[in-house]
């Protein structure tokens, strides 16, 4: 058992939101949905109350967090990068892409910068594959992305 | 009210979306509002029009003209020039792209017809087209089974990738006793590469809709669930308002236009799964449990969701429902060749010069697709091989160029028809690296219940790095064969079943590239990193210290004016040299 040391505010969050899916277990996957976008992850401590209010197991809820690569259990930078590893970017160039973003920011695919500013991940197919190679930071798209274009979109968020 | 006379339409596809569309569309109107006519042109965001590359696209509808790459600083231009004198503005047309003069000619849109013509968010432009007349007819005749004879004879095959008959399907499920039944749309589109389903649902979500209810009250099912993938963020919340708007109108709920029938729809999101595009792993993601797939039987139309018979179908395959209603089985199975009817949708990506969606009638040939649609390769580079049904499919070569596409052609030439991806490669991708490419992705996405699939994978991917590092031998290649034959018949899932096809069908078509990997250790298309090396000619090089000074590692050294060197042990093969070098001095060997 986690000990849990959220407050009492984050605590409540959680609650409300497993309440609006009527603390039904098999809700699992859309209170997680909504958790983590509430609170940016979803660490140890939080699925336990998760579990809790759906009366389900950690263990459960355990599993299915790993299981899905939408969620996280370590919290993303500021602004998080995504670069697409679709095949479409894939025969484009994305790896170098990736290759520079690591070399650029000094941390590999999962981790976040000290500063906790970018976060680096994978993702496949955003579907814009007409603009191969594609990196998302945050909500936005950056289409036809080559490998010396990177400083200048970092540039964007520093 | 002045009656609108003129439409001009912008697309609000992801593609477009990410090249500032909606800057184009609220531009756009500010300029009509300028001239003062805004009372007689209407612009609208609507769907995909399958130009994916050359966005952000304009269309002008009354007199059907397209335009591509068009720029805010257009837009004047656009609306002085065609909207008001009436001549269209050359240098912007669709047709000024030579590649693209054939695009539309060869395409038949069945399941993409609305996409790109009507406003996705009005229902009132989906009743124009023909919207929920079909599920009017269904619920008029009283008769569910003369629906589902009407699917059974029209031979439409499910879109998801299996090709399954959906009237039977449809059939089976209403045969299953049970106080509760479910129609499932499986919109978990994981193929990296493939956005069909994605652009029908952002570009005509009543359609989908519509053809749930009709299945509903086809198969006796009263709920429906959507589970689609939470990275579309765009087709979640179109999808959300078309519900609402059907729901205003009647055709969802209770006592649909007064038949005394109840349907409504819910949403369930996936969370990253490629497995869960398996329909029994899809049901328990949607129970919210691990999205790990089940033995069959018991098929989900006997005992699905909750335990309940329960109908999945792919977004795509709905999509052709209500045009089969209205049209008839007769038009549809006249559409295709003898055992796969009607059209496919494709997302065409990769080295191509028209990147983008398209749909085309069954029996097309690659070429047609390849080199008319498509406009050909790339940079004018040579044409390898074209990948179809994504992880679970396989590389067609140029043997395959005129064979025609249908379910059963393609899986007779090694790969399958998959949910519709298709990416093109060409001279420079190494078919070795493409087949560890995906099985990356399998060993990823393999949920890690059956043993083949979770062991098999990750023993084939190891083998393929070996290859690709140089260190691969013969004996290999027999390894590779015999391992994925035992990982095709012994695992669970569709996905174990056919994730070594990408393994198998290169094997099988580049034979030779693989024995060149093992033998003589070279990559022909200089894309394994460790089986080349970069050198300066010494010739050639003048000493000017561009390549040295754009290393990331210093690998170079020399004197300015003498000829430099590449230190191999340091190089990390980044190839920035060789982009640097104006003398064309590095060459690879």
């Amino acid at each position: 058992m986690v000990s849990i040391k959220l407050s009492e505010n984050k605590i409540n969050q959680i609650k409300d939101i497993c309440k609006s899916f009527n603390n039904e277990k098999g809700e699992l996957i859309n209170v997680l949905h909504k958790t983590q976008s509430t609170l940016g992850y979803l660490p140890a401590e939080v699925q336990e109350v998760v579990a809790r209010e759906l009366n389900t197991s950690t263990a459960h809820v355990y599993g299915v967090v790993t299981f899905y690569s939408f969620f996280t259990m370590i919290p993303k930078g500021e602004f998080p990068i995504s670069i697409c590893m679709g095949t479409a970017c894939y025969v484009r160039g994305a790896e170098k892409v990736l290759d520079e973003f690591k070399r650029e920011l000094k941390i590999t695919v999962g981790e976040t910068t000290a500063d906790g500013k970018f976060s680096l991940s994978c993702l496949r197919c955003v579907g814009a594959c007409g603009l191969a190679p594609v990196v998302m930071v945050g909500d936005k798209v950056y289409g036809r992305v080559a490998p010396d274009g990177i400083k200048e979109i970092l540039n964007d968020y520093k | 009210m002045a009656k609108i006379k003129k439409h001009l339409l912008v697309c609000g596809g992801t593609s477009c979306n990410a090249l500032q569309n909606e800057v184009i569309a609220s531009n756009l109107k500010e300029t009509i509002r300028e001239k003062g006519l805004n009372e007689e042109v209407q612009v609208m965001m609507t769907g995909c029009f399958g130009l994916c590359e050359k966005g952000p696209i304009v269309k002008v509808l009354h007199d059907n003209t397209i335009y591509i790459g068009v720029k805010p600083e257009d837009l004047k231009e656009i609306v002085e020039e065609h909207i008001i004198n009436g001549n269209k503005v050359t240098r912007l047309l669709l047709d000024s792209d030579p590649n693209l003069k054939v695009h539309s000619k060869k395409q038949l849109r069945i399941a993409l017809r609305n996409c790109g013509f009507i406003d996705p968010e009005n229902i009132n432009e989906y009743f124009a087209c023909d919207g929920y007349l079909a599920l009017g007819k269904v619920l008029e005749s009283k008769d569910p089974q003369k629906t589902i004879d009407i699917i059974k004879k029209s031979g439409l095959r499910g879109r998801g990738g299996g090709g399954f008959p959906t009237g039977l399907k449809w059939e089976i499920t209403s045969k299953s006793q049970a106080d509760q039944k479910y129609v499932v749309c499986n919109a978990d589109e994981g193929d990296p590469g493939a956005f069909m389903d994605r652009s029908i649902l952002e570009g005509d979500p009543h359609s989908v809709i519509e053809a749930m209810a009709i299945a509903g009250y086809a198969i006796g099912a009263t709920k429906g669930l959507v589970y689609i993938r939470a990275e579309y963020p765009l087709a979640i919340e179109r999808l959300k308002t078309a519900i609402n708007q059907s729901r205003e109108f009647g055709f969802l709920g209770t006592d649909i236009m007064g038949s005394g029938f109840d349907f409504d729809i819910e949403l369930r999101y996936g969370a990253g799964a490629f497995v869960c595009g398996e329909e029994t792993a899809l049901i328990h993601s949607m129970e919210g449990n691990r999205g790990e797939p089940t033995f069959k039987p018991p098929f989900p139309s006997v005992s699905g969701y909750l335990g309940k018979p329960t109908n999945v179908n792919n977004v795509e395959t709905f999509a052709n429902i209500p045009v089969i209603i209205n049209k008839g089985a007769e038009w549809f199975a006249a559409i295709g060749t003898e055992k796969s009817k009607g059209t496919k949708v494709f997302a065409l990506a990769g080295k191509i010069n028209n990147v983008g969606l398209i749909e085309v009638p069954m029996g097309i040939t690659l070429r047609e697709i390849i080199y008319e649609i498509g406009g050909g390769i790339k940079d004018g580079k040579k044409f390898k091989a074209v990948q179809t049904g994504g992880p679970s499919g396989g590389c067609l070569t140029e043997v395959h160029l005129d064979t025609p596409i249908d379910y059963d052609n393609l899986i007779a030439a090694g790969s399958m028809m998959g949910s519709g991806g298709m990416i093109v490669m060409d001279e420079d991708d190494c078919m070795v690296s493409i087949a560890k490419y995906y099985l990356d992705f399998t060993v990823e996405e393999s949920c890690g219940k059956c043993t083949p699939c979770r062991i098999g994978n990750k023993r084939l991917y190891e083998i393929l790095e070996k290859i690709t590092l140089g260190k691969g031998t013969l004996e290999d290649l027999d390894k590779l064969k015999n391992l994925s034959h035992v990982i095709k018949d012994t695992s669970l899932c569709g996905l174990g079943q056919t994730s070594p096809n990408p393994v198998l069908s290169t094997l099988e078509n580049f034979w030779d590239e693989y024995i060149e990997h093992v033998t003589v250790k070279k990559c022909r298309s200089n894309q394994c990193k460790a089986l080349m090396q970069y050198i300066i000619d010494p010739e050639q090089c003048v000493g000017c210290t561009a390549c040295a000074r754009n290393c990331p590692v210093n690998a170079i050294t020399g004197e300015r004016k003498l000829a430099h060197l590449i230190n191999q042990d340091i190089c990390i093969k980044c190839g920035a040299c060789m982009e640097k070098c104006k003398f064309n001095a590095i060459s690879i060997k």
